[in-house]
């Protein structure tokens, strides 16, 4: 039962890994690519935290073996920001809409609704809730999520095409605001995720 | 947890996957989407020695319609079955079933032929096959063999495919003009497994009374339960019949006697959504 050599292209930077057959695409970016934006709950494919983008496709990365996506371009939370490292739309609605508490299920919900969102740019509230189905969240009550989703549509409908990255980033994040409201003015909100979980 | 060792194949044909199967036995196990199978290694249910992964049989990834069928690969996703227009038009049932499998992330990797071969009795797949009369294909190193609906389904997770068998197709025939199909069903959370569920489908004449009324049951059996409601006087009868046809057990979702009601009521409903869907 040798190690099987797997090439994947995560958030757009190639990779090589030796891994054993059983290792789980999510422990495969989590423990050898050390990417742990993708987080791991119920690990048989119920709660969806793990859900990640394969070639576009929103999947349960706790389901698939990695050596089964060999040569795939997978997308993790990590790579749904902009180009310059700031929160990516949906990521952005969150905070908006204080769509995460403890924010343990967060990442599957930014992957799924990206992929979402591409193909329905335009949702209805009944559909927001429908593509949020296979995701579970014990915090929010999933109305600020359903609140999300359609705040993710309204920015990525209203956002100007993306900008070459900066060339300081940390100016460009400072600078980044919703609406005219300044990220300062949103750290005045409870920040969300903050704070503890028991 | 995390799935026990296994030896790992990658065949890049059938016939290599075809030999794989026949070499490894009984300790071989088909990996295609992994929806089910994965959370069973997971969870230390089964422990293979080996997979044979054939999601590079690219030659078995298609949906195929003709005059008289829609024929399915082993590696066509759920979601291929389901977005498929051509399919819709011929069979509107396979896109009805399928939208309640599970959730859209699994339905984008699981796979239609899967299913049936995973044949559990809370699956969609498998009472359509029913429904419809289909069958499946089955290859090995040493042939190939064709097995009805009525035959392949043996209990619950039992199909009919051998150790060293791949199902390679599904055959879902077309039904007659002026039929109409629905499916309907009910679970605790949407994309759940369902308490029951029912496929119908119904086929009038120019006068619209009924020629053929048949339904198919999920949840309330071992395998799919399939029963013939040509003969109701109406819908409500029709409902009555079927509760009296199956014979559920309780579990910790629903007691059998709620089974048996949800039965009755989506017959009714889905023969009457079926007989609508019938066009001039």
């Amino acid at each position: 039962m040798s190690d099987h050599e797997v090439r994947l292209t995560v958030n757009g930077v190639p990779h090589t890994v030796r891994v054993p057959a059983r290792r789980l695409l999510s422990d495969c970016l989590r423990h050898d690519l050390r990417l742990t934006g993708t987080h791991v709950g119920c690990e048989h494919g119920v709660c969806g935290a793990c859900t990640v983008l394969v070639d576009g496709k929103p999947m349960r990365s706790c389901l698939l073996f990695a050596v089964t996506v060999d040569g795939a371009s997978i997308t993790t939370v990590e790579g749904c920001r902009t180009p310059d490292g700031g929160l990516g739309p949906v990521q952005q609605a969150f905070w908006d809409c204080h769509g995460l508490q403890c924010g343990f299920c967060t990442p599957g919900f930014i992957t799924t609704i990206t992929a979402f969102l591409q193909e329905n740019p335009a949702p209805t509230e009944e559909e927001a809730r429908e593509a949020i189905g296979g995701n579970l969240c014990r915090c929010t009550g999933y109305q600020n999520i359903v609140a999300s989703v359609l705040r993710a549509a309204e920015l990525m409908r209203s956002a100007p095409p993306p900008d070459p990255p900066p060339s300081d980033p940390v100016d460009h994040e400072l600078s980044f605001g919703v609406d005219g409201v300044s990220r300062d003015e949103l750290h005045d909100q409870p920040s969300p995720g903050a704070g503890s979980r028991s | 947890m995390k799935p026990p060792a296994f030896t790992y194949h990658r065949p890049t044909t059938v016939t290599e996957a075809l030999r794989t199967l026949a070499e490894v036995g009984p300790d071989g196990k088909v990996l295609a989407g992994g929806q089910s199978l994965v959370p069973v290694l997971n969870m230390r249910l089964a422990a293979p020695g080996h997979l044979v992964d054939i999601n590079r049989l690219e030659e078995l990834s298609y949906v195929r319609v003709s005059d008289s069928e829609v024929r399915v690969g082993a590696l066509a996703r759920h979601a291929d079955t389901e977005r498929d227009e051509a399919a819709f038009a011929a069979i509107p049932l396979l896109r009805q079933a399928t939208a309640h499998v599970a959730h859209p992330a699994v339905r984008n990797r699981g796979t239609t032929v899967g299913s049936l071969a995973h044949a559990d009795p809370a699956a969609e797949l498998p009472a359509v096959l029913s429904l419809l009369a289909g069958s499946v294909v089955l290859a090995s190193s040493s042939g190939r063999r064709t097995v009805g609906a009525d035959d392949f389904f043996i209990g619950p997770l039992e199909s009919a495919v051998r150790p060293d068998e791949l199902a390679v197709e599904a055959v879902f025939p077309r039904p007659p003009a002026r039929t109409g199909t629905a499916w309907l069903e009910i679970s605790r959370r949407r994309g759940d497994y369902a308490l029951c569920g029912v496929g119908a489908l119904v086929t009038l004449d120019e006068d619209r009374r009924v020629v053929a009324a048949r339904a198919c049951f999920i949840s309330v059996g071992p395998t799919p339960v399939l029963v013939d409601l040509t003969d109701a006087a109406d819908w409500a009868e029709a409902g009555a019949l079927a509760a009296a046809a199956v014979d559920p057990e309780d579990d910790i979702h629903a007691t059998a006697a709620y089974r048996r009601h949800l039965v009755r009521v989506l017959t009714a409903r889905a023969c009457a959504r079926a007989a609508e869907a019938v066009h001039e």
